[in-house]
């Protein structure tokens, strides 16, 4: 293959690309066509969607290697896919470009209890580490609500977090190496088998990165002991500020739950409806607290939050009594998506993160918010590192919802901004947030952030479009905005 | 407490345009780490103060200057901590007077014996706010737990020694102070003891730190009151452990890099390895910190020779103090690494102003 080091694209039809892919491609892993291309066309949030140009697996690292030279060559773009469950439009297809799925790399290539680590490739999914890591009584930290389906590459990707990431960390936290693929298909290793690298840390700026950086294809995680005991506190709220109170409150005590996690009454009828677990369906808020640790230590915690709780209010306290039990207390959560899917057409998940002292407030303006709009709004989520999962319900087949819906989401992300907070705590920006990132960053910022990306990706051919909006768009999607700013400026350095 | 910023953007700016590096000095407690390099020196220590701090939120930010002695004082009033115990160098011989500053800590990535465990600061930064090469005041992550938005240009200053910028505010998670912390050690040999404070660290104890010296396994157990005490009966029943009264000194001394076999006249290798590393071949005995995982041996070395050795064992060695400053003290990179470390840091420092030649002779 002749490189191309002008970049002046040389043009290449579909059929000739898929052609030249097919000489060292199993040609069925080479999609051209409309149909089977179909399932690629979005990722876990369906309202955004484009048909890609082609869609290519391929199983071995040589062919990723030559896809992308090829594609580099070519100036294509390329969107690599794990297993599609994002939910900011970070895999959705570039209509000149190629999906890169990473499905075939499915294989956990090893186990090093001792050294308490598994080795993997990037298409194994999240929850097949832990399951395998299990006979070693370790398992892997990060525990989106996703796991059994999206995969390492794509936490990776998306620093993604889950419910136990208050107590065990983000995926940056719970990686050691990670083996990358540049834009020019140029092997690199970021990180090592220690605890840090010599030179820049490279793995803590790709972690996150919305595969704008580069391919993940190998990832080193570290395994943690599965602890001696866990216990399950579930507790009824009369108003979201009494348990957003009582979060605060646990905290001060000095004890940091594995798990901290918040339902309104929406989320709670939904969920209950669905799975009958016995949630208090009276309530107005419902707090899981999860503690873990030796058996002694988890006893003794209990007993502080459960008296933490009744002290401030708790109408109703339910302890796990064995682990099926705490399975059964958390079924409800996890499967709070899905129900609440049941009882609107449509929803739109929302994924801003405020100071935890805000959460009433927030909670409380979005009410307000959504009433003015028409919407109701289910909330279920992260309480402990205050990473709010608004689900906005509405229905695409009524015109001018989803605009209403969109409105709604936009207005919240910029609240979240305007009380100190981030428009994004584990789901990423994609295509989806684009238009919020000139609200949480000035234009100095913007313009570092595509430097940085020109010095992994100078023909920004990686992931087009995701992450960082152009310059040139960012004063037009402030001038949208429906928070105004304080007057006087607080980010300094940034122009008037 | 004061706030220098506007002069520091002026000293960067400046510097851009007259093509001078500059040579960022917090409380100059670790002017031995990486490499010698000449420049303007850039005092950051007087930009300082705490600026946020709720117990309730787990999150501080303060100024870079701000020394870390009194980061601990206030966060010690709430019974809260720096999780990732991180050398204060306080009294130190440099002439400053509090000791080492947020800021440094987190250029230098420093973090004590129970960084396997609880983190490194690397590990806690949320959010940073940072003058550029281009004399540019950006912030970048937040002050809040969770922020996937843009690049982690916070979290990539750690250890990049300032090369990446000029770090004039830091938000840091922060957590509660364990009840009860309590030391126990054990005789035993170098390999045997790597293999037991592995074997140690895949428990679900609340173990903290462990570290193997002079023929002797110390480790910590740190959390609440209740777990402490059992599983320290268990360690001292199932391994032969005794209760450590020393401890808590022992612990210090190696957080602050001030134990015998530290001595400073000579030069200090750092390995940072897979921690089930087989004993190394080195000259001179080991002090092995973080299970494993950070190895220490001072004297002269065959730097070749140590480099094969870290590499075998998945990881690199560093002249970490002392020797020669002005050859290369890092492990070598690959050439493609070398050109996108060197990228990196042009996209924030164009001009090479800052701290050039630090980590690397070319970055
Ligand atoms: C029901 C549901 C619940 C969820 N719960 C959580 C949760 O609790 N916490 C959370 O953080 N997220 C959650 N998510 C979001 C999503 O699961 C995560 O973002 C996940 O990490 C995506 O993984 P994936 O394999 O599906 O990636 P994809 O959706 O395929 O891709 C995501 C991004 O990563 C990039 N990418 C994928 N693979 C690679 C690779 N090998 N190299 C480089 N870039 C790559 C893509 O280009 C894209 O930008 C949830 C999603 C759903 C549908």
């Amino acid at each position: 293959m002749g490189r191309n080091p002008l970049a002046i694209p040389v043009k290449i039809s579909q059929s000739e690309l898929a052609a030249l892919f097919g000489e060292f491609i199993d040609p069925q892993y080479v999609i051209a066509d409309r149909e089977t291309q179909k399932p690629y066309e979005c990722d876990g949030l369906s309202m955004y969607c484009e048909m890609p140009l082609l869609v290519v697996l391929p199983e071995t690292l040589l062919q990723l290697q030559r896809v992308l030279r090829i594609c580099h060559s070519y100036s294509i773009p390329v969107v690599a896919r794990g297993a599609g469950t994002g939910l900011c439009a970070g895999a959705m297809p570039n209509a000149e470009g190629v999906v890169l799925s990473l499905a075939k790399f499915d294989r956990i290539l090893e186990i090093d209890p001792l050294a308490r680590t598994a080795k993997v490739q990037p298409g194994v999914t999240n929850l097949a580490i832990s399951e395998a890591a299990a006979k070693f009584s370790l398992y892997y930290g990060p525990d989106p609500s996703s796991q059994i389906a999206c995969t390492i590459g794509g936490n990776v990707a998306e620093n993604s977090g889950g419910v136990h990431c208050l107590k065990y960390g983000l995926t940056v936290h719970n990686i050691l190496r990670v083996t990358m693929l540049t834009v020019e298909g140029e092997l690199l290793t970021l990180g090592s088998q220690g605890l840090d690298s010599p030179g820049l840390d490279l793995m803590a700026l790709f972690t996150g990165s919305e595969g704008l950086l580069g391919i993940v294809t190998e990832v080193l995680v570290k395994l943690l002991p599965v602890p001696e005991k866990a216990q399950l506190i579930v507790a009824g709220f009369d108003s979201v500020s009494a348990a957003a109170n009582a979060v605060g409150e646990v905290i001060l005590q000095g004890i940091i739950p594995a798990g901290f996690e918040m339902m309104d009454t929406h989320a709670i009828v939904a969920a209950e409806a669905f799975v009958k677990v016995g949630y208090p369906v009276d309530a107005k808020a419902l707090l899981l607290c999860e503690l873990d640790g030796t058996a002694d230590e988890v006893e003794q915690s209990v007993q502080k939050v459960a008296s933490v709780f009744k002290r401030l209010g708790a109408t109703s306290i339910r302890i796990s009594e064995n682990e099926q039990e705490r399975a059964q207390l958390w079924r409800g959560r996890k499967s709070a998506f899905p129900a609440v899917g049941r009882i609107s057409p449509d929803y739109y998940c929302m994924d801003g993160t405020i100071p935890r002292g805000q959460l009433a407030n927030v909670l409380t303006k979005m009410q307000q918010r959504a009433d003015q709009l028409q919407l109701r709004v289910a909330n279920v989520f992260h309480a402990g590192d205050g990473n709010l999962h608004p689900l906005i319900l509405f229905d695409d087949s009524v015109p001018g919802e989803f605009a209403k819906a969109e409105q709604l989401g936009a207005w919240i992300l910029e609240y979240c901004v305007a009380v100190g907070g981030s428009i994004t705590g584990e789901h990423g920006v994609g295509v989806e947030k684009i238009r919020q990132m000139p609200i949480q960053f000035s234009d100095l910022e913007i313009q570092q952030f595509h430097r940085v990306k020109s010095a992994f990706d100078p023909l920004g051919t990686l992931n087009p479009g995701k992450g960082i909006p152009l310059l040139k768009n960012c004063q037009e999607y402030r001038a949208l905005r429906q928070i105004q700013p304080p007057k006087q400026q607080t980010v300094a350095g940034e122009k008037p | 407490m004061s706030d220098i910023s506007g002069e520091l953007i002026d000293r960067v700016k400046f510097a851009q345009q007259h093509a001078q590096p500059l040579k960022i000095i917090g409380a100059n407690t670790k002017a031995f780490l990486g490499r010698d390099v000449s420049g303007q020196p850039v005092n950051v220590a007087a930009h300082s103060g705490i600026l946020e701090y709720q117990p309730v939120e787990l999150v501080l930010t303060a100024r870079a200057g701000t020394s870390l002695l009194e980061i601990q004082q206030t966060l010690a009033e709430q019974q809260q901590m720096l999780s990732f115990e991180p050398p204060l160098f306080s009294a130190s011989s440099s002439g400053s007077s509090g000791g080492a500053t947020l800021g440094g800590t987190l250029a230098a990535n420093l973090s004590g014996p129970c960084r396997p465990w609880s983190g490194s600061i690397r590990d806690m930064v949320l959010g940073v706010q940072l003058i550029n090469g281009r004399g540019e005041l950006l912030n970048f992550g937040g002050k809040v737990m969770k922020n996937v938005a843009g690049y982690d240009l916070a979290r990539t200053q750690a250890g990049a020694l300032g090369g990446l910028g000029l770090m004039t505010e830091i938000s840091l998670k922060v957590l509660p102070m364990p009840q009860l912390r309590l030391s126990l050690s054990l005789a035993i040999d170098e390999a045997a003891g790597i293999v037991l404070m592995n074997q140690l660290s895949a428990t679900a104890k609340p173990i903290d730190a462990a570290c193997w010296l002079d023929q002797r396994l110390h480790v910590r157990l740190s959390g609440s009151s209740a777990s402490v005490e059992q599983s320290a009966r268990a360690w001292q029943l199932d391994y032969g452990f005794a209760v450590d009264t020393a401890g808590q000194q022992f612990w210090r001394d190696l957080t602050e890099y001030q134990l015998p076999q530290m001595d400073s006249r000579q030069p200090l290798w750092r390995f940072s390895i897979n921690p089930t590393s087989a004993p190394l071949e080195v000259r001179g005995d080991c002090v092995i910190d973080w299970a494993g995982a950070q190895r220490w041996v001072s004297g002269e070395q065959e730097i070749e020779q140590l480099q094969q050795q870290a590499e075998k064992a998945g990881g690199s060695v560093a002249l970490w103090r002392g020797g020669d400053r002005s050859a290369e003290v890092n492990q070598p990179l690959p050439q493609a690494m070398q050109q996108l470390q060197q990228r990196l840091k042009h996209s924030l420092d164009p001009d090479n102003i800052l701290n050039p030649g630090r980590l690397y002779s070319w970055l």
